[in-house]
């Protein structure tokens, strides 16, 4: 069982605290109707699905219910490091 | 007299006699033997059948290794356990142990008709033979299959044991008690660390048990490991899995060795986070695959030492050694020390260490070099070998009555594997080292390859003037697995042992390969002439061994398998003989009957009361947030498929929640509280999910939007009365809210109170019925509808389950979320585009809803559908087709979604998604149903009462 930073409590939890929410920075569309519909598949539907470092996002969701991205290797099943919602990549 | 007990030292000298039965005939051990060692101590050898074949199996190991020898235990009263290895059952008073896949009896089995018709089943057999038909399969091959091939049958009673489960911290974390296990117990135990030391043998002490020069330093160390505090010390305990970030899971063996288990928990399950873990797993010892080298009798070299120095027993009176290794000349030699009579060594090799030759002339023995055993005599215990040269030359035959293998050892990288640290192939072990860690984690003793055990070679398998097609030399014990099977995988063209592995199933036996891996490595390299190294190799997973699945389940059966979730209301529910059904983790009245009644009739009559009086339903289940803040309007605005904004406070509007692909997940009646507050309601099973949903936009779409969201859920119970006389019920009861429909229209909400309870009273229907549904506190819940119950008997007041529930909703053609769509429905395709706000200029999935594929034509819509035949109900999730006569395989338009009968219309009904459904008002479809019958119905719109709605406005 993975241990899990949550960057809003400050603390190392198991992951069963924890729920994954997909892949980080993916901000949606200000007004997306103006995309095209090649453009908004690619919002809807197109993901990195990297081998080895993945900026991902959790939520702690049976602690302080808050989401937060991290960083993840998707071979090794470590985490890098975990931050804030709304910081910039890491 | 083959194996048998012997006087001179060993651990057990002095201890106490324990009777015990294998097959039901009694026999004598000692208190700490295993059962193979009491069972080889009374001269048995033959203690099992193999897998496909049924041959004869006796002893291979000693150990957690052991592929052959797996018993049954019976202790009574539902207490059985198949599968077990005999190596690691321990006798106790009144053991009733017994042999698997046999009949009528070990000795005299019809199964071994396998045997002879082994060359029917060679590798890729199942593949090739068992393809089709699938009825075939089903009804013929599985079964006789079953039948013949297995392991032992599983219990048939529940289990009548408890298991425990705990969690457990500490710095460090060492797996395995052998000398290594121990030193580093000794040394993190130094530095005031917390340390474990578990061991999965009842005795710590590992290899040491095996070797007398090391029981003194033994005893001292335990002794001292003992006495420290801050050493925490767990025989039985097999560290069976290791996970993510040095979290290892154990099972402590707590009762299964006592001869009465009494009422303490049978097993316990560790749950360990360790800050360090030390693997002293030890090594295997690997088997030599020769013509008959599965015979009883036949077995590990250094199994027989163990069995020699710790259990006190000799395996053979008259032992042969074959070895390519020096080791087994080691253990040959003890044996031959405690007076074992020796046959002959045997040894691949053309020249060995000279000490070895000096010792074995010492102790006269016969030595045989650059030869190998060929082939093996007897059939349920060994008699004798023969013996060639490496050139198929010297062909002779020697008799005995053991013969020991020495093929060198195998590092123990289970755990290790499990963890995902990389392996390193060693020319000198022949085998996979421990290499980079990928945790905290360090391999110490002869897991990690360090451990002085003399040199060797390792072949796949040893040279024979034999013909290869005919010979039986097995690889894979467990799984019956010959040479001459990889050779043929090889042969068809596996190449990767991946696929040789499933192909052959070697190494997919419950030991994993632990004594089969290496050698079925070694083969391929030699046949397909490449580096071992280049074959791959498979990954070990957990378990290490098999474990319980009551040591996995713990507390977690029966009623606490997971939480059910119960209203306010379920008490009454029950004391009123309500028949319950699950939804989501609740469980919920599914229906009333009366004396007498079945489900049928109960809703039938439960209908009606609904729709000419007045019937009572508990909706607490419905879930709810709050939703609160200056901008929770315009949250729900763009969550909503409806606009909200202009909602007054007081009034309530049905919401429609998309997901952003545009596809229908949950929808639910709110109402506006203040200009700042929503009372929001979802789908039973979607209250978790929404509001995560919500919860996701809020946080990291829009964190500028100054909203927050509260579960409510279970704050709140609900009382739905619904029928014609609902407000005669009510207003007795109720104090501050003027309940007259000019005051109180349909959808609206109003706060007031109801028997003195504070309440807010919705004005709202699922049933096309006036309705009201009462939210008051929880814990008032009980208390306020039973003042309801009380002052509806004046008006026949009918208590409704969920079923009636649906009925009614259906013949008003309101969807059910999850029922009527799955996930691929647009509120279009649902027949909802009223509910869509088409001048919003965004919400959740609105995008979607102009995606090419939704705008299409031809997708699936939700229709009513009525039957030509009134009575005939149809069965939800059949399939439709346009025309019945097409031929098998039909073309399938779409699927009956709910389907009741209605009371109150005197016929059927059903809803249905089909393809175009939309445009093939009044047309006539098919239903294909498993009896061979085709029903046949007419397509009209889902809505079957009261079309304009005059009875919810009432
Ligand atoms: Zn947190």
């Amino acid at each position: 069982m993975i241990l899990i930073h949550c960057p809003y409590c400050d603390d190392i939890r198991p992951e069963l605290e924890f729920a994954y929410a997909g892949e980080a920075h993916i901000a949606r569309p200000a007004d997306p109707s103006a995309l095209s519909d090649a453009e908004w598949e690619k919002y809807l539907f197109i993901r990195a699905n990297p081998r080895g470092r993945h900026n991902e996002r959790w939520r702690h969701v049976h602690g302080c219910g808050r989401f937060f991205n991290a960083v993840r290797d998707t071979v090794t099943d470590k985490f890098e490091l975990t931050y804030k919602a709304g910081e910039p990549r890491k | 007299m083959s194996a048998h007990r012997i006087a001179n030292a060993c651990r057990l000298n002095g201890a106490a006699t324990v009777n015990f039965t294998f097959d039901g005939k009694p026999y004598q051990g000692k208190a700490g033997d295993s059962l193979a060692s009491a069972l080889l101590a009374n001269g048995v050898v033959l203690m099992g059948r193999s897998f496909k074949y049924h041959r004869p199996r006796g002893l291979l190991g000693a150990g957690a290794e052991e592929p052959n020898a797996l018993v049954s235990v019976d202790r009574g009263g539902g207490r059985f356990t198949p599968n077990l290895r005999a190596t690691a059952v321990e006798i106790h008073e009144g053991l009733d142990a017994r042999s698997q896949n046999r009949w009528p009896s070990l000795e005299t089995d019809f199964g071994s008709i396998n045997d002879r018709l082994g060359r029917f089943f060679p590798a890729g057999f199942y593949n090739k033979t068992f393809m089709w038909p699938r009825s075939f399969w089903e009804k013929l091959y599985e079964p006789s299959i079953r039948r013949m091939a297995g392991l032992g049958d599983a219990p048939s009673d529940p289990d009548p044991d408890v298991y425990d489960a705990t969690y457990a911290h500490c710095d460090v974390l060492i797996v395995g008690a052998g000398p290594a296990g121990i030193d580093a117990a000794l040394a993190a135990s130094a530095s005031k660390k917390k340390v474990f030391l578990i061991d999965e043998q009842d005795e710590l002490g590992g290899g040491a048990l095996a070797d007398p020069a090391l029981w003194g330093w033994l005893a001292e160390s335990l002794k001292d490991l003992a006495r420290l505090p801050n050493v925490t010390l767990l025989p039985r305990t097999t560290a069976f899995g290791y996970y993510h970030d040095n979290f290892i899971g154990a099972v402590e063996r707590l009762t299964d060795h006592l001869p009465d288990p009494g009422h303490q928990a049978r097993e316990k399950l560790w749950r360990i986070r360790a800050g360090e873990v030390v693997l002293a797993q030890g090594a295997i010892e690997r088997p030599l695959v020769f013509e008959g080298n599965d015979v009883p009798g036949v077995m590990l070299a250094g199994a027989a030492r163990t069995y020699l120095h710790r259990f006190g027993v000799a395996v053979g009176s008259r032992v042969a050694l074959m070895a390519t290794h020096d080791s087994g000349w080691k253990d040959l030699f003890a044996l031959a020390r405690a007076g074992v009579g020796v046959a002959v060594i045997v040894d691949l090799r053309e020249s060995v260490d000279p000490a070895l030759l000096a010792e074995a002339a010492e102790l006269g023995l016969r030595v045989e070099l650059g030869s190998a055993v060929i082939g093996v005599s007897g059939r349920l215990a060994v008699t004798g070998i023969e013996i060639a040269r490496a050139d198929g030359s010297g062909r002779h035959k020697l008799a005995c009555d053991a013969v020991l293998m020495a093929g060198g050892w195998t590092p123990s990288v289970h755990l290790w594997s499990h963890s995902l640290g990389k392996l390193e192939w060693s020319e000198e072990w022949g085998a996979y080292l421990p290499g980079k860690a990928n945790e905290n984690v360090r391999c110490v003793g002869a897991c990690g390859g360090n451990w002085s055990f003399g040199s060797g070679v390792h072949v796949g398998q040893l040279p024979t003037p034999k013909n290869p097609a005919l010979l039986k030399a097995f690889v894979d014990f467990q799984n019956d697995v010959t040479a001459k099977d990889i050779a043929l995988a090889i042969r068809e063209g596996m190449k990767s042992v991946e696929h040789i592995k499933r192909y052959t199933t070697n190494g997919m036996a419950t030991d994993q390969g632990k004594t089969s891996n290496l050698n079925a490595l070694q083969l391929a390299s030699s046949a397909l002439d490449r580096p071992v190294q280049a074959i791959g190799l498979t990954t070990f997973r957990p378990p290490y061994t098999p474990q319980t699945f009551g040591a996995l389940a713990g507390h977690a059966k029966d009623a606490l398998f997971q939480p059910t979730r119960k209203s306010p209301i379920d008490s009454w529910a029950e004391a009123q003989g309500a028949v319950f059904e699950p939804v989501a983790q609740w469980r919920r009245a599914r229906y009333f009957p009366r004396t007498g009644e079945d489900m049928h009739a109960a809703v039938n009559r439960e209908c009606l009361a609904v729709r000419e009086g007045v019937g009572i339903f508990d909706a607490s289940t419905l879930g709810k947030i709050e939703v609160v803040g200056p901008d929770a309007a315009e949250f729900l605005n763009r969550m909503y498929t409806n606009p909200w904004k202009q909602l007054e406070p007081g009034r309530c509007r049905y919401g429609l929640l998309l997901r952003e692909d545009g596809f229908i997940t949950d929808d639910g009646v709110s109402a506006r509280m203040a200009p700042d507050r929503f009372h929001l309601t979802t789908t039973t099973g979607g209250a978790a999910r929404v509001l995560n949903m919500m919860e996701d936009y809020l946080q990291t779409e829009w964190p500028d939007l100054n909203v927050w969201l509260t579960s409510t859920t279970e704050q709140y119970a609900v009382i739905a009365l619904q029928g014609p006389k609902t407000r005669e019920v009510i207003a007795p009861l109720v104090e501050g809210i003027d309940l007259s429909s000019d005051a109180f229209p349909h959808m609206a909400v109003r706060e007031g109170t109801i028997c003195g309870v504070p309440t807010r009273l919705f004005r709202v229907s699922f049933t096309g019925e006036l309705g009201f549904e009462i939210n008051v506190p929880a814990a008032y819940g009980l208390h306020v509808w039973k003042q309801v119950w009380e002052a509806g008997q004046a008006h026949g007041i009918t208590p409704y389950g969920t079923e009636t529930m649906h009925v009614l909703r259906a013949e008003k053609g309101f969807i059910i979320v999850g029922q009527d769509t799955d996930g691929t429905v647009t509120p279009y395709d649902a027949g909802l585009d009223w509910a869509v706000g088409k001048k919003k200029p965004d919400f959740v999935g609105k995008r979607s809803l102009a995606r090419p594929d939704i705008v299409a034509s031809g997708r699936k819509q939700l229709v009513g559908l009525l039957t030509d035949d009134p009575n005939e109900v149809l069965i939800e999730g059949a399939q439709i087709v346009a025309d019945p006569k097409q031929a098998i395989p039909m073309t399938m338009i779409g699927h009956v979604t709910s389907s009741y009968w209605s009371a109150t219309l005197g016929r059927s009904i059903a809803m249905a998604l089909v393809a175009g459904g939309f445009d093939r008002m009044g047309e006539t479809l098919h239903i294909p149903s498993a009896s061979g019958k085709t029903h046949t119905a007419k397509v009209v719109k889902p809505m079957f009462y009261d079309a304009e709605g005059s009875r919810l406005n009432g």
